[in-house]
C-alpha cells in the first residue's frame, strides 16, 4: 500500500518534450512509472521517449486513461497548463515548476479544488511511492520500501532524511515534496490523514520550515486525529527575522512563523521533535522500537 | 523587491489612491525648487530608506519655510539611519521625498498581504495608526480588523463597510473611506504585489483619506510583467554579495557567525545552518548553490563566502542527486584551483556515487579539505576548523 500513487497509476506529462520535461521523463520511466505519453501543445500526433504526444490535455486523458499529470511547463505558463489539467478531468497535478507567479498559483488552486483535483507543489520534487512509481524529480535510489510516511517543504532535505531512515534498515511508503512557495497544494493537514489510514505506514516524518502557519495547523491536526507516531524537524531555526531563506515562503514576518513556535507546537501534540537535522533516521528508529 | 515611498506613491495616484503632493529630491537646492513648487506653509521632508521606523530615527522631518526644507534635506542626504528595521549598520539616506504638510485629524493604519491560511489577499486595518503595527498585532490584536478578499469575487462594499464600521467611521466619512480601500485592492491584484502598508492612513480636517505613507512589495517571480516596476529596483537598498550571488542563481544571505555553509537546496542549507548551531557553532551564511551545484558555481560559492572576513572555515554540504557526487568532488577541486581558499573545508557528499567521491577527494590530498561522513561528522568538524581545534 501507499498513498496517492502506485505502481498502476497512469501520469501524463504537461511539457513533456522540453529539456526538463524529456530528462526527467526518462528517468521516471526507468524507475518503473507508467508515463503513457505527454503534452505539448502543436506536437500532438509525434512519439517522445515511445510515448505519444498530444496537443491537450483532454486529448492525452481520452486517450490514456491517465489521471494523474506531472508539470514542467514554465512559470508564466504553469497556471494555465494546471487549469487546463483541471478542466481535463486530471486528479491530480503534480507541479514540478520553479518560480511561478503566486497569484496565478492562487487562481490555479482555486480552480482545481472546484473542479476536484488535488494538487502538489509547486516548486517541489514530487511524490514517490517507494519501488514502484516516481513522479517527480527526486533520486529514486534513496527511497527504498519500508514503513515510514514523508512530508517535505524542502527537497533535499527530503532525499537526507529517507537516507537517514533506510540507512537504519528502515524504508518510505510513500514520499511527497510539497514545496515551500506561499500557496502550495497539499500539505500536512491534507496528507496525515492518508497516511493515517494507509495500513503499511507505521510512522510518519513531516519536515517543515519557517514561514507562515502550516506547521502549526498540522500539530493541531495531529492532536486530534493521527494515532501512528510522528517524527518532526523544522529547518531555519538560526534564521534571522525579515530574510527569505531561498524559498518564497521561508521568512520570518511580524514574528510570525519562527521555528521555535512551530516546535513548540508540534511538541505539545505529542510529535517527537528533533533539535538536529541529523537525528531524524535514529528517531524513527526509536519510536517505531527497530 | 521593496521600492521606496516615493515610486509607490507614484504607483497609487496613478490607480486613485488618494496621496499628497510631493517629489523626490537627490539634493538640497532641488528640495527647495519642490517645496517652492508645492507651495503652502507646511513641508515634510522624508529619507528614502527601504524600511520603517524613519520617524523616530530622525528621517522624517517638518519644515516651515523653503530655506528650511533645503537645510533639512541636505543634513538627511548621505546620513546613515539607524532603525528597528535597517539593523545596526543602517542605511545611507541618498534621496528625499519633499512633501505638501496635511491636515492630520486622525491616523489609521491600512495594510493589505497574502492570508497563506486562507490563500487569498486579506486587508487588515486599525485605529492605531502612526504605532508599530508589530507591537499592536502583539499587545492588542483585536485592534487589528481583517478581511479576507476572494479574488475570484473581488472586492466588494462590504468589505470596505467591514473594516468601515470596526474602525468607527461616521456615516459621511464610509464612502470614500470604501473607494480608498477599493482602489488599494486593485494596485494590489495588478502589480502582483506580496506587502502594501500605509501606516499611517489620515483622515484629513475637511474629511478626505490620504496615504501619508506608502511601503510595497512585490512577488519577485511575477516581475517578469511588470518592466515598470522592475525598473524602480535600487541596488543601493540591497546587500552587493547577495545580489552579485542572485547574477549566478545562487541564493545567499549574510549572516553574524565563522562557519561558512555551502549547500544544495534551500530547506538543506537552513538544516546546515541549524546543526552547525547545534553543534556549538555560529553560521556565517546561508547559501544554496541549486541543484546543479556544478564547478563554477562551487566556485562562485567560495568567492561569496570568503568575502566575510568572519570566516574561518567552510562547511560544503551536498545531497548528491541527479547530479553524482563524483562530479561535485571534482567540481571542488576543480573551484579549489580558481578560487584561492585559505580556510579549512569541510565537505559531506552523500547521495549517488558518494563513495567514488570520497575516493576522489581522498587521493587529491589537499591538506586544506578535511571529508566528512556525514551530516553530524561534517558540522562537528567544520565547528571545530573553525574554533582552531582540528
Amino acid at each position: 500500500m501507499s498513498i496517492l500513487v502506485n505502481k498502476d497509476t497512469k501520469v501524463i506529462v504537461q511539457g513533456f518534450t522540453g529539456k526538463e520535461g524529456t530528462f526527467h521523463s526518462q528517468q521516471c520511466i526507468d524507475y518503473g512509472t507508467k508515463i503513457v505519453g505527454g503534452v505539448t501543445p502543436g506536437k500532438g500526433g509525434q512519439t517522445h521517449l515511445g510515448r505519444p504526444v498530444f496537443n491537450t490535455v483532454k486529448e492525452a486523458v481520452d486517450a490514456t486513461g491517465a489521471t494523474v499529470s506531472l508539470i514542467f511547463v514554465p512559470p508564466a505558463f504553469t497556471a494555465d497548463a494546471v487549469m487546463e489539467a483541471a478542466d481535463a478531468g486530471i486528479d491530480l497535478a503534480v507541479i514540478i515548476t520553479e518560480g511561478a507567479p503566486v497569484k496565478d498559483m492562487m487562481y490555479a488552486k482555486m480552480y482545481g479544488t472546484k473542479k476536484g483535483m488535488k494538487t502538489i507543489g509547486p516548486n517541489c520534487p514530487g511524490i514517490i511511492t517507494a519501488e514502484e512509481c516516481k513522479i517527480g524529480i527526486m533520486p529514486g535510489f534513496i527511497f527504498k520500501k519500508g514503513p515510514v510516511g514523508l512530508i517535505s517543504k524542502s527537497g533535499t532535505l527530503t532525499y537526507e532524511a529517507s537516507n537517514q531512515v533506510v540507512k537504519e534498515g528502515l524504508g518510505i511508503t510513500t514520499a511527497v515534496g510539497i514545496g515551500g512557495d506561499p500557496i502550495i497544494g497539499l500539505s500536512y493537514k491534507q496528507l496525515l490523514p492518508l497516511f493515517e489510514a494507509d495500513p503499511e505506514t507505521e510512522a510518519i516524518v513531516m519536515i517543515g520550515e519557517i514561514g507562515g502557519t502550516l506547521e502549526i495547523e498540522a500539530a493541531e491536526f495531529i492532536k486530534q486525529n493521527i494515532t501512528k507516531p510522528v517524527v518532526a524537524f523544522i529547518a531555519g531555526q538560526t534564521a534571522p527575522k525579515g530574510k527569505r531563506m531561498g524559498h518564497a515562503g521561508a521568512i520570518i514576518s511580524g514574528g510570525q512563523g519562527t521555528a521555535q513556535e512551530k516546535m513548540e507546537a508540534l511538541r505539545n501534540a505529542g510529535v517527537h521533535v528533533v533539535e538536529s537535522p541529523a537525528d531524524i533516521g535514529k528517531t524513527v528508529a526509536q519510536v517505531l522500537g527497530k | 523587491m521593496n521600492i521606496h515611498e516615493y515610486q509607490a506613491k507614484e504607483i497609487f495616484r496613478e490607480y486613485g489612491v488618494p496621496v499628497p503632493r510631493g517629489e523626490v529630491a537627490f539634493s538640497g537646492p532641488e528640495a527647495k525648487e519642490i517645496a517652492q513648487k508645492l507651495g503652502g506653509d507646511l513641508w515634510v521632508v522624508k529619507a528614502q530608506i527601504h524600511a520603517g521606523g524613519r520617524g523616530k530615527a530622525g528621517g522624517v522631518k517638518l519644515a516651515r519655510s523653503p530655506e528650511e526644507v533645503e537645510k533639512i534635506a541636505e543634513e538627511m542626504l548621505g546620513m546613515t539611519l539607524v532603525t528597528h528595521q535597517t539593523g545596526p549598520e543602517g542605511k545611507k539616506v541618498e534621496k528625499v521625498y519633499i512633501e505638501e504638510g496635511a491636515d492630520i485629524q486622525k491616523e489609521y493604519y491600512l495594510g493589505m498581504v497574502l492570508d497563506r491560511s486562507s490563500e487569498m489577499p486579506v486587508m487588515m486595518a486599525s485605529t492605531e495608526g502612526g504605532m508599530e503595527i508589530e507591537e499592536v498585532a502583539a499587545k492588542n490584536p483585536e485592534k487589528i480588523i481583517k478581511v479576507a478578499i476572494d479574488p475570484t469575487i473581488g472586492f466588494q462594499g462590504f468589505h470596505g463597510r467591514k473594516l468601515a464600521f470596526s474602525l468607527g467611521l461616521s456615516k459621511e466619512e464610509i464612502r470614500p473611506f470604501i473607494q480608498f480601500a477599493e482602489a488599494l485592492y486593485k494596485v494590489y491584484m495588478d502589480k502582483d504585489a506580496n506587502l502594501i502598508e500605509i501606516n499611517p492612513l489620515i483622515k484629513t480636517g475637511d474629511g478626505k483619506f490620504l496615504a501619508l505613507d506608502a511601503k510595497m512589495g512585490f512577488d519577485d517571480n511575477a516581475l517578469f510583467r511588470h518592466p515598470d516596476i522592475h525598473e524602480m529596483r535600487d541596488l543601493s537598498e540591497e546587500d552587493p554579495v547577495e545580489h552579485e550571488a542572485e547574477k549566478y542563481g545562487l541564493s545567499y544571505v549574510n549572516l553574524d557567525g565563522n562557519v561558512g555553509c555551502m549547500v544544495n537546496g534551500a530547506g538543506l542549507a537552513m538544516a546546515t545552518m541549524d546543526i552547525i548551531k547545534h553543534e556549538g557553532g555560529e553560521p556565517a551564511n546561508f547559501l544554496d548553490v541549486g541543484g546543479g551545484a556544478s564547478a563554477q558555481t562551487v566556485a562562485k560559492g567560495f568567492e561569496l563566502i570568503l568575502q566575510d572576513e568572519n570566516v574561518k572555515s567552510i562547511f560544503v554540504n551536498i545531497f548528491g542527486g541527479i547530479v553524482r557526487c563524483d562530479r561535485i568532488a571534482n567540481g571542488i577541486l576543480q573551484a579549489t584551483k580558481e578560487v584561492e581558499v585559505n580556510v579549512p573545508v569541510v565537505v559531506r557528499l552523500d547521495g549517488t556515487n558518494a563513495n567514488e567521491a570520497a575516493e576522489i577527494l581522498k587521493n587529491a590530498n589537499i591538506p586544506n579539505i578535511i571529508p566528512a561522513t556525514d551530516l553530524a561528522d561534517g558540522a562537528k568538524k567544520a565547528v571545530a576548523a573553525a574554533k582552531g581545534e582540528l
